[in-house]
């Protein structure tokens, strides 16, 4: 019933205008379809195949049954031990996280007037266009170990250390930071969605709703805006969980090494990179390209169940 | 109901209920932008500034000899900044142009035209919003080698052309954009071009703007296809060049690494400036049904 009321024009169903569609349809959808293949479905394709087979590059790909998947549930230490722990915390707290966060500032921004709202919403979503290059490059500078990492700075001059830490290069910090960083740059584009949906809810249901006796804010939020807002809260968990998962590669930008230090900042993504480019066993970079395509794809099922409506 | 005090969603005049929320996001934004502040200051600095302990904030005495430095040092390694900068240019130009014209029409074809595939094609481009592009490096890698594309400028941009986000956001708005329209300049006599380019496209201007931008965050600080796709240094773009700064830690390389991740920076902050209402009027239709 709270739904938000959108204007829906259903289409002219001609005869004679169906016949020619189909045609004009393929046409424009023909360059898209063969970009789309190329870079994005015959990859993953090729990443379910290659997963199957040993590949070093250099000979062509034998087939290997389930062994790199069976490598990887047994073999591989580093995966269980470090690497999807790392992957899970670091997504569940920079996704889920980021998300309830920027649901958050989005309603707080949407409280005050227009000008002011404008400035403050460009500063938070201002990191998040910043870019992996200059993220890495600020946050390396502030808690560098040499003596101009404004942190250790700080900490020395205040007599709370006695020598510099080796922020980036000690296990103990390595993944935290990481998490910090990606918190800091998650107001992305799924924040921007929101805030514009909170902007969008129609007024009157919110009189409609205190005239029915809903009395503060948080009543307001939980009955109407959050309900109202369903489709952007999608939109924007979709947004969230993938931009946690693409982020992934920060630890080795602030670490400068894969792997990072005592694999204590490594996600899959930087498991898969280090097996492709640099041991290349392409067959089971691909296994961990295929595990990383399913993780993505059952949060997003959780993020469906959630704010997704019932056909 | 002319004196309505519940909701106070998106306010006209400033009151005193809205302080508190002030007194939260004034200590916040500064915080966010704290780090960015640094980083220019520190792109701006003087040798013995960046070298002087315990480091400030601010600059003291600007100078621009950062600048000039990865200017120079470019033209020893035998590839003029010139080079990097006009592959980036052409390379970002293209991507984007591309890219809106190619959403656009795809956008419009799935919205406007009747035939059978249309839901499944929508739906897999839904599913396609949860693609992690890192996750298919290698077969990326492959697909690249295979058609001849490495070492080349089209491996800079066809990657990056299909945006699933992109078709998703700009598709919501060709909905909106009502049957009748295109009805009345069909019977006009407007051909598929016409009615594509002087009647739906004008009315999707802020979603085509927001494809754009995300476009030129894309392309333009890319770095993959440069460290992988192409081994000719001429060839490669100036964020390659500049992130090869950003991997250094000593502060004489501190200074050059944020001057260089300034110049990386500031485009894209003026492009979402000039064009950040367009982007908030797309993001109201963002949502997934």
């Amino acid at each position: 019933m709270t739904r938000a009321v959108r204007p829906k024009i259903k289409g002219l169903k001609q005869a004679g205008q169906l016949a020619g569609d189909g045609l004009t349809a393929l046409w424009l959808l023909l360059p898209y379809g063969i970009l789309f293949s190329v870079f994005i479905a015959i990859p993953v394709a090729v990443s379910i195949g290659l997963s199957l087979t040993y590949f070093n590059v250099v000979q062509s790909p034998q087939y290997a049954g389930f062994f790199n998947y069976i490598t990887m549930l047994t073999q591989d230490e580093v995966f269980f031990k470090n690497i999807i722990p790392n992957t899970v915390k670091f997504a569940l707290l920079v996704g889920p996280g980021g998300y309830v966060l920027s649901f958050f500032l989005a309603w707080v921004l949407a409280q005050i007037q227009s000008v002011p709202r404008t400035v403050f919403a460009l500063a938070l979503y201002m990191p998040s266009m910043a870019g992996g290059v200059f993220i890495s490059v600020i946050w390396r500078t502030i808690f560098s170990s040499s003596q101009n990492g404004i942190i250790n700075a700080l900490l020395l001059q205040y007599d709370l250390i006695e020598k510099p830490i080796r922020f980036l290069q000690e296990p103990a910090y390595l993944l935290n930071i990481m998490i910090f960083v990606g918190l800091w740059s998650s107001m992305g584009i799924g924040f921007l969605a929101m805030l514009a949906g909170i902007l969008n809810v129609n007024e009157e249901i919110y009189e409609a709703a205190y005239i029915d006796g809903i009395r503060n804010r948080f009543q307001e939020v939980i009955y109407i805006t959050i309900p109202s807002l369903k489709p952007q809260m999608l939109f924007g968990a979709v947004m969230a969980i993938v931009g946690a998962f693409n982020n992934g590669t920060i630890g080795v930008a602030l670490s400068g090494a894969n792997p990072t230090p005592q694999y204590s900042g490594s996600l899959i993504i930087n498991h898969i990179e280090d097996y492709a480019f640099q041991r290349y066993e392409m067959g089971y970079a691909a296994a961990l390209s295929v595990a990383l395509l399913g993780i993505v794809w059952l949060f997003s099922k959780v993020a469906y169940r959630l704010f997704g409506e019932r056909e | 109901m002319a004196n309505f005090q519940g909701s106070r969603i998106n306010p006209k005049k400033f009151s005193a209920s809205q302080l508190k929320f002030y007194v939260f996001l004034i200590p916040l934004a500064l915080f966010m932008l704290l780090p960015v502040l640094f980083i220019v200051g520190q792109a701006f600095k003087p040798m013995d500034e960046l070298y002087r302990f315990p480091p400030a904030l601010l600059v003291k005495r600007p100078t621009l000899r950062s600048f000039q430095f990865i200017w120079m040092i470019a033209n020893t390694t035998g590839v003029p900044l010139i080079r990097y900068l006009v592959n980036s240019l052409i390379v970002t130009s293209v991507t984007v142009v591309a890219s809106v014209l190619l959403t656009a029409s795809t956008a419009y074809a799935l919205s406007k035209k009747k035939f059978r595939a249309r839901e499944g094609l929508l739906r897999l481009n839904q599913a396609a919003l949860m693609f992690v592009p890192v996750a298919v490096a290698v077969p990326r890698y492959l697909v690249i080698i295979k058609t001849g594309m490495a070492n080349n400028y089209l491996a800079h941009i066809l990657p990056l052309l299909a945006m699933p986000v992109g078709l998703f956001l700009v598709k919501q708005f060709v909905d909106q954009v009502p049957d009748a329209i295109l009805e009345a300049a069909r019977i006009d006599g407007a051909g598929e071009l016409a009615l594509m380019f002087r009647v739906v496209f004008p009315q999707i201007g802020p979603a085509l703007a927001t494809v754009g931008i995300l476009c030129f965050q894309a392309v333009w600080n890319a770095t993959e296809s440069s460290n992988i796709y192409i081994v000719d240094e001429s060839l490669k773009t100036f964020s390659f060049y500049l992130n090869t700064f950003a991997v250094d830690q000593n502060p004489a390389m501190a200074g050059m690494a944020a001057a260089a991740s300034l110049i990386m920076f500031a485009p894209n902050l003026v492009i979402f400036i000039a064009l950040q209402s367009r982007v908030m009027n797309t993001m109201s239709h963002s949502g997934i049904k």
